[in-house]
């Protein structure tokens, strides 16, 4: 069983990080990890993607469409440009804040308000909150994307050590300082590592 | 990732010296020795790839291990180089990593690099995953040495970007270069020695094709007696791995990851099969191996229409094709319609960007002189680096990109069949000591028409910083003479040379108008450091005073800065995302934009 878990967002939001701290708290918790994702031009305010697959053993680091188990939206819109990556059993967990396409800054298209209410609908299970006013209001909105790490944390085998020992060899020390606490924002770790 | 792996297994194998040019998805190979062993190993940023394969070829021929590492199109660059040293040869060892792009995520080109191995006669190794990287690069560094002949490593995006969990191990192979031995003509490159030493280059492509058929990188997996088989190379092995895993159908494997092609385990993987789907990334290198030795076996893949040509094989789309061509079913995902038609995302330069005041600049005054009619057409020349966004709108400012270096060169030959157009090449500081300054010598020699804009951000701004020739620092951190652009260009005999803030915008429109009105090449430098080396930039971030601003859109419009939108009906300033450069202050007609008042 190999588990696929796909961020996505905007260059700049820290898909990019978030995908090495869920990589190294997989690992730190004993499985197989891979991890790939697109450098380069494709950054600076472009969509930016990130895939992690855990499992007892992993071969392929991308993953094949229709096999989300999760996808990480870290913008409000950008899940559906990877709606074939998904199925009927994905787990959407969304972030609420926008940041507009330059198109629709300039007033040339519209942001796609009904195509997100519809396709959320869609998902298995949903999840919604404004990670950025989380973050914001714990220390910065450059942290938001460990508060939706804490939303993902209650569904993966991961102990709380495991996530803090990847926060800390992610972040320098005061970063990190800001980031256990976005990660310990949204809920619990899963305790029960026996069931998955 | 990927690249790490890459630099730890050079450094097991003991690499005396490693020079690269910066280049997705190769960069943090160098990146990576440059942190780890930047005092047991030489490291440099050279000023282009020709440069870096040719002082790792001296420093092979002094008996050092010897890594170079590129992108795919760097080497192009490069081949020059890379054609003759094979032939002559080294003596310790040398391994040029250049690194594919399928896709491409950030190239120029879909170009496959195994085929430079086939037409230079070098060996290739192609890995599949990190963890192959990382022991295959000592096999590489192994057979260059064995075989006194330079080898090429090519990894491709998803692999040198991709992250996997492997295990170090520590047997370092000690470095003792012995130095250079004069050897009456070994090292010197005749039209005689050439054809000796091709005789003996050909007769080695099948030594090399024996060997490789027992190396363990090459794997051939067959049970029983199966009629269909797969063959692959590179990141689709596990591709292929993952969508075997659920099927039951007898299919033989065949993994091909170095060439000159292993003939004789490919034979082996043939025998009995009636039919074989071929899985690889670019060009149909494996496939048309297989083909030439498939007897009766009938070889599908690229050629027959299987697979894609071009682009980017992901583990869907191959799971398909095995399925496919196994005659099982494929069941897509359940998953839902394709949205709408979404608003993309393309790349954009950063806000407070130095490129973008440059290219208002530039904009902002050619307009002027179109319209006073000094000019009827201007074109601009683009080239490689952040600045080919000033392609997309509303900046516009980018009319040709070709290659490193191009811009300069190109515009020259555009003005010699239009001469009254106003030519402009824009050209960022590190391309400029890549390939620029061949052109402009060209330009000055031939007494072209053009101007000139050098965009100095003071860094390698596209691939994540590297230093340049134009710092005054070295890859490891040494000072090093800095090379004055200003200077140089006056050396060289530029008619006009400027240097101007790129934020001061009305000295930089100047200073273009001005250079318009001289003939003959002139230059106007655009000095702004980019804004990721520049962290602690002090300025003042500004607000919109919403009673004055009209609602014009015009500083959205021209400027394009994420951190510009429109909001209720007036501009608005993200102080989150603005990173203070007053460009939008400078080109509001209202006045509305103002310094933030910090003192209530």
């Amino acid at each position: 069983m190999t588990t696929s878990i796909l961020l996505a967002g905007v260059g700049g939001q820290g898909v990019v990080v978030a995908g090495d701290v869920l990589a190294k708290a997989l690992l730190y918790s004993g499985f197989d990890v891979k991890k790939s994702e697109i450098h380069g031009m494709a950054q600076r305010g472009g969509s930016v993607f990130s895939h992690v697959r855990f499992g007892e053993k992993v071969y392929s680091p991308v993953i094949p469409t229709g096999s989300a188990d999760f996808i990480v939206s870290f913008e409000n819109m950008e899940f559906l440009r990877y709606l074939e990556y998904t199925n009927n059993k994905t787990v959407l967990i969304l972030n609420t804040a926008r940041i507009l396409p330059p198109s629709v800054n300039m007033g040339e298209e519209k942001y796609p308000e009904e195509a997100v209410e519809e396709y959320k609908g869609y998902f298995a299970s949903f999840e919604e909150l404004n990670a950025d006013s989380v973050a914001e209001s714990l220390g910065s909105r450059k942290a938001a994307g460990t508060v939706l790490l804490s939303v993902l944390s209650k569904y993966l085998p991961v102990k709380q050590e495991a996530w803090e020992a990847a926060i800390r060899s992610a972040f320098s020390e005061k970063i990190a300082e800001l980031n256990l606490k976005c990660l310990k924002s949204m809920g619990k770790y899963y305790e029960d590592n026996q069931s998955l | 990732m990927g690249n790490v792996a890459i630099a730890l297994g050079a450094l097991r194998s003991g690499i005396d010296f490693a020079s690269g040019y910066a280049g997705t998805p190769s960069t943090e190979i160098l990146e990576t020795l440059i942190k780890i062993a930047p005092d047991r190993v030489y490291i440099e940023w050279s000023a282009n790839e020709k440069a870096a394969l040719e002082t790792a070829a001296g420093a092979a021929l002094a008996g050092g291990f010897a890594l170079v590492t590129m992108k795919q199109v760097g080497l192009n660059v490069a081949s020059d180089p890379l054609m003759s040293l094979n032939y002559i040869g080294i003596k310790g060892a040398l391994v040029v990593v250049a690194a594919d792009d399928p896709g491409p995520s950030s190239s120029q080109t879909e170009q496959d690099t195994r085929i430079y191995g086939k037409f230079a006669n070098i060996a290739v190794f192609d890995p599949s995953t990190p963890e192959e990287a990382y022991q295959m690069i000592s096999d590489a560094f192994a057979f260059s040495h064995r075989f006194a002949r330079p080898v090429i490593f090519r990894p491709a995006t998803r692999l040198c970007h991709g992250y996997g969990v492997m295990e170090r191990s520590d047997d370092l192979r000690k470095s003792e270069p012995e130095g250079f031995t004069k050897d009456g003509g070994k090292w010197v490159i005749f039209p005689r020695l050439a054809y000796q030493n091709h005789i003996k280059l050909e007769a080695e492509q099948e030594e090399l094709s024996e060997i490789f058929s027992e190396y363990w990188g090459n794997i051939l997996i067959k049970e029983g007696t199966p009629k269909r088989g797969i063959a692959c190379g590179g990141i689709c092995y596990p591709y292929i791995q993952e969508a075997l895993r659920d099927i039951k159908e007898p299919c033989a494997l065949l993994k091909v990851s170095t060439f000159p092609f292993p003939k004789k385990l490919a034979v082996e993987f043939l025998n009995g099969l009636e039919e074989v789907l071929t899985v690889e990334e670019l060009d149909p290198y494996i496939e048309e191996e297989l083909a030439l030795l498939a007897g009766g076996v009938r070889i599908r893949g690229k050629m027959s229409g299987d697979l894609p040509k071009a682009g980017e094989y992901l583990p869907g789309m191959v799971k398909e094709a095995v399925c496919k061509f196994l005659g099982l079913p494929f069941e897509r995902a359940n998953a839902p319609k394709p949205p709408p038609q979404l608003p993309v995302r393309p790349p954009v330069l950063c806000a407070g960007c130095p490129h973008r005041a440059s290219f208002y600049a530039v904009k902002s005054a050619v307009r002027q002189l179109l319209r006073k009619g000094t000019f009827k057409k201007a074109v601009f020349s683009g080239d490689i680096g952040c600045y080919t966004l000033g392609n997309t709108e509303p900046l516009d400012i980018v009319d040709t990109c070709l290659c490193m270096g191009a811009g300069i060169t190109m515009a020259q030959g555009l003005n010699r069949i239009e001469k009254e157009a106003l030519n402009f090449a824009f050209i960022g500081d590190s391309t400029f000591f890549h390939t620029g300054i061949t052109g402009i010598i060209n330009a000055v020699y031939n007494s072209s028409n053009i101007v000139v804009a050098i965009l100095d951000n003071s860094t390698t701004a596209m691939t994540g910083g590297q230093p340049h020739p134009g710092i005054g620092r070295t890859a490891r951190g040494g000072c090093s003479p800095k090379i004055d652009i200003v200077e140089l260009l006056k050396v060289l005999g530029v008619n006009y040379v400027k240097s101007v803030s790129a934020f001061d915008i009305p000295a930089a429109q100047n200073a273009v108008k001005e250079a318009a009105t001289y003939s003959g090449v002139r230059a106007v430098i655009f000095v702004g450091r980019c804004v990721a080396i520049e962290k602690d930039r002090r300025g003042v971030i500004r607000q919109v005073d919403t009673d004055i601003c009209t609602g014009c859109k015009l500083c959205v419009i021209r400027l394009g800065c994420p951190a510009l939108t429109m909001k209720d009906g007036h501009a608005s300033i993200d102080g989150g995302l603005c990173f203070p450069c007053s460009l939008c202050a400078s080109v509001c007609p209202s006045e509305a934009i103002k310094e933030v008042n910090y003192e209530n």
